[in-house]
């Protein structure tokens, strides 16, 4: 067994993980409140990455640039990305999922559906039906771990998801907004009736989601280098799983099932091939599902219809 | 006279049953004929998704993943690839059992599941199983398919690519479906499949066994979704795991909840009218307003091609149909009475068809009744 490769893999899968765990957690704080499964979230943070690509086109961003010119055309690219899809989440919540909340549950979920098809064939539109290179701004210098290297975009990528995995946990735990939010995803009636305003606190949350969304379209861009619009579905796919398998409607275990289907998807892809992780990911998910129903750190949530 | 006593609760169906039958007769057009054919294997696959869904309220996103299995079916038992030729209509029947045996399968491991647990489950399931006819190109031919499949004969009769006969036997298998459906839905077993929708818990406390009802439901969809693959691969001469992607299984739920989940007749309706909306709807009007366009000297309306909207259109009508009538264009008159007054249920439930279909033969009056 070659243990270098083993340890390289390990770390490509971290950095896998750690853009599932991003797209998971937004998509997990949606359903959290609102018990949702929001196909939208996977076509949003395509989107994201299209905003950004788009931004930097404009700035006219290369590798060549100054470093106080290419930082500030990066913050610039984050900053538009994450507000666009921030303010696409909420548009998305006011027009198409709250004038049904509260009914029968196949609804929403059409509507969800339908909306993650109209964002598909605009992105479509859009850049045209196949893979779009994404501008190359950051240099990938290698670094040596021992006997392994590590490209510096993976650190980057990992820095950047545990830096907004951070910030929102200290957000949900330690704000009075985000005590709302927790409140709210608990009872919205009794959450009403103690004098939160539902409607602010279920939009905020799709800002907040959908900012993550947004920012995670971003580091994939930069990272894989190219983007194409069908990739929403797959996206939001993973960030169903991931958060399914963690527990839905908990952002720990949004975080931990994203880790954990990074390294499903690169072991299968290192020993069994590439074209079968998705069935791996998903026999992986059964598995789990059948010991634990209500996946990895998930409670039993009281019913509701 | 007992039995034209019983068709009368459903004489629009058959009047619009007469008139399909005619239709062929009087438009020659063959894109029109092929066009009903294939919006009658959607139709196939409504009613069995309508099952799942609208009987047993079992969200099932990845039904697609049947209507592959029984594609597959036939396509190795009649193709050059394994060079079988076995006969069309004993295969139809074993496409439709393997993939009701294949709906069981995936049954077991989702009892315990509910909801949103079960909905990604069957979504992987409809993404594994392309996967795997996609990644096995020795046993399955990969991404090309399998080409050549066998075309269905009868007493001599070659179908051939002529969609007629295509069309002909389609409606007689959805007759035969409808009434298959109709008498299942007022069965012992039918009646668990309400109760469980509506209940699970009071159901189980009502002595429904949750275990064979759920997997009954799955088998029951997936077994016409085995019959309508057999139909369609024939029908085409090729099959490829393309065919069976996650637009399918969302395309076939848009069909049942467009026309009204739990409602046999809707479901059928909706099937119909969405596939022709997207295959001949879309086409004729980018043709008409391209028309426009030209005689009226607008350089915009030359330009629309409403068949690259389409998933932008499908969409939006999904978006809009669930905003304004959330129970779908014919709801289900149940699921009706349940949405609009909860307190009048038992005055609402529609006595015609119980009677009409008669008690199980000799069995005790059903445990699951609403």
């Amino acid at each position: 067994m070659d243990w270098n490769l083993l340890v390289l893999q390990l770390i490509n899968g971290l950095t896998l993980g750690a853009i599932y765990a991003v797209i998971a957690l937004g998509y997990t704080m949606v359903y959290g409140i609102i018990e949702l499964i929001n196909f939208a979230h996977g076509d949003v943070y395509t989107a994201g990455s299209f905003v950004a690509l788009a931004t930097l086109t404009l700035l006219g961003a290369t590798r060549h640039m100054a470093a106080a010119a290419l930082a500030f055309a990066l913050i610039v690219t984050f900053l538009a990305a994450m507000l666009i899809m921030g303010a696409t989440g909420v548009v998305i919540e006011r027009f198409a999922y709250r004038p049904l909340r509260g009914r029968q549950r196949l609804a929403p979920l059409l509507t969800a559906i339908g909306v993650s098809f109209s964002l598909e064939n605009i992105l479509q539109l859009w850049m045209g039906p196949s893979p779009v290179p994404f501008p190359q701004v950051l240099p990938n210098p290698f670094f040596n771990l021992g006997a392994v290297g590590v490209g510096q975009m993976q650190l980057v990528v990992i820095f950047s998801s545990i830096v907004m995995m951070l910030a929102l946990h200290f957000f949900v735990q330690g704000t009075k907004l985000g005590k709302a939010m927790r409140a709210t995803a608990q009872d919205w009636m009794a959450a009403e009736i103690m004098g939160i305003d539902i409607n602010k606190t279920i939009a905020l949350t799709f800002f907040i989601g959908s900012v993550l969304a947004g920012a995670g379209g971003v580091i994939t861009g930069l990272y894989y280098g190219n983007v194409w619009f069908i990739n929403g579905f797959r996206a939001g796919l993973i960030a169903f799983t991931a958060a399914v398998l963690g527990g839905i409607g908990n952002t720990t275990g949004a975080a931990l099932g994203g880790f954990v289907i990074g390294f499903v998807e690169v072991m299968t892809a290192q020993y069994v091939g590439f074209q079968w992780a998705e069935v791996t990911i998903f026999s992986v998910l059964i598995l789990v599902l059948i010991f634990r129903p209500t996946g990895l750190l998930g409670q039993q949530l009281p019913e509701r219809t | 006279m007992r039995v034209l006593k019983r068709l009368v609760p459903y004489r629009t169906a058959l009047v619009i049953l007469l008139v399909l039958l005619l239709f062929p007769l009087v438009d020659h057009n063959a894109g029109h004929i092929n066009a009903g054919a294939d919006a009658a294997v959607y139709v196939l696959l409504a009613l069995g998704l309508n099952i799942v869904v609208g009987f047993a309220g079992l969200l099932d996103l990845g039904y697609a993943a049947f209507f592959a299995i029984g594609s597959y079916t036939y396509a190795f038992a009649a193709s050059p690839f394994y060079h079988l030729h076995l006969p069309f209509w004993p295969m139809l029947l074993v496409g439709a059992i393997i993939a009701g045996v294949f709906g069981a399968l995936l049954g077991a491991p989702t009892l315990r599941l509910r909801g949103d647990y079960l909905a990604i489950v069957t979504l992987g399931f409809g993404e594994i199983v392309p996967t795997v006819f996609l990644n096995l190109p020795k046993y399955t031919g990969g991404t090309n398919g399998i080409v050549g499949i066998d075309q269905p004969t009868l007493f001599g009769y070659q179908f051939g690519f002529n969609p007629l006969p295509y069309y002909y036997t389609l409606i007689v298998i959805i007759v035969v479906s409808v009434i298959g459906v109709l008498r299942l839905r007022d069965s012992r077993l039918g009646r668990a499949w309400l109760a469980v929708r509506e209940d699970e818990i009071a159901a189980a406390s009502m002595g429904v066994n949750l275990v064979t009802t759920k997997l009954l439901a799955f088998s029951f969809g997936a077994f016409f979704s085995g019959f309508a693959g057999a139909l369609y691969v024939a029908k085409l001469g090729v099959v490829s795991p393309d065919q069976f992607n996650f637009t399918v299984s969302f395309t076939i739920l848009a069909m049942v909840v467009l026309g009204g989940m739990g409602n046999v007749f809707g479901v059928i309706a909706g099937a119909a009218i969405l596939y022709e909306f997207q295959t001949l709807f879309l086409a004729d009007l980018t043709q008409w307003s391209n028309n426009l366009g030209h005689a009226w000297g607008i350089l915009f309306l030359t330009k629309l091609n409403f068949v690259n909207l389409k998933f932008l259109l499908y969409g939006l009508g999904l978006v809009f149909l669930m905003l304004l009538r959330p129970e779908g264009i014919f709801p289900e008159r149940r699921i009706r009475a349940i949405i609009t007054e909860r307190e009048s249920v038992a005055t609402e439930i529609p006595p015609a068809d119980v009677s009409a279909a008669g008690s199980p033969a000799g069995g005790p009056p059903p445990h699951a009744g609403p």
